[in-house]
């Protein structure tokens, strides 16, 4: 299993800010389960359509989307952050 | 000597600095970060990563503490609601000359602005809306790429 955590208005998009999924092959991209969530359709396709609105942490690393998932426990996926 | 806090409640900047300025430095530098009232601003919400944040923001610290010779570093950064005149963020260095206590504060801000997994949300009378990341912050970071 993986484990997907959501923030910001991805997480309000979609729903709720945790849950977990089948684990994909090890070598599909974050970007391509983030096309297979946008085909959910509804919020999902809201929070996912636009990739390139969006970063991502494997296992609480910031990683470029086209890191493939690897043996990760949890990915999160998030808009561009805004602290500071 | 390194601390980060990711903590709801407030500090208290002046007892943050005394602390810096026994670290036995000839200079402390430091930058606090308030709310803004901007455009009828009633509140900030920061959601943060609790998993990944407290890491990351301490592997920023260790990345200024390679850079500049650093006597003490201290990072607090807010999240939860707070309002306009709140303060959300304090960063400050000590080390024995001021250029290296300035430039690891600008360095820590500019960092934390666009590599700490923070995000704001600003409610007004009428609205909401999620901060947008700003290219500007990202140049700044990218600025101290080398």
């Amino acid at each position: 299993m993986l484990s997907l955590v959501y923030f910001a208005w991805v997480r309000e998009a979609v729903g709720h800010d945790e849950e977990r999924i089948e684990r994909p092959a090890a070598d599909v991209t974050i970007r391509a389960l983030i096309a297979a969530l946008a085909a959910r359709g509804g919020g999902y396709a809201e929070a996912f359509a636009q990739p390139e609105k969006l970063r991502a942490a494997l296992d609480q690393h910031f990683v470029p989307l086209d890191s493939p998932i690897g043996e990760a426990k949890e990915l999160a996926i998030f808009p561009p952050v805004t602290g500071g | 000597m390194s601390r980060v806090s990711i903590q709801a409640g407030d500090f208290d900047p002046a007892a943050e600095l005394a602390a810096l300025e026994a670290s036995g430095g000839g200079g402390v530098a430091s930058f606090t970060g308030i709310v803004r009232g901007d455009g009828g601003l009633i509140a900030l919400e920061l959601e943060h990563y609790p998993a990944m944040t407290t890491a990351q923001v301490e592997r920023i610290v260790a990345e200024a503490s390679e850079r500049w010779p650093l006597l003490g570093v201290r990072v607090i950064h807010r999240f939860g609601r707070l309002e306009p005149g709140e303060r959300i963020v304090f960063v400050g260095t000590a080390s024995r000359h001021r250029t290296a206590a300035l430039e690891a504060c600008a360095f820590l801000m500019d960092w934390l602005k666009s590599q700490a997994p923070f995000w704001k949300k600003e409610y007004f009378a009428d609205r909401t809306q999620w901060v947008e990341a700003r290219a500007e912050d990202d140049a700044k970071a990218d600025s101290w790429k080398r």
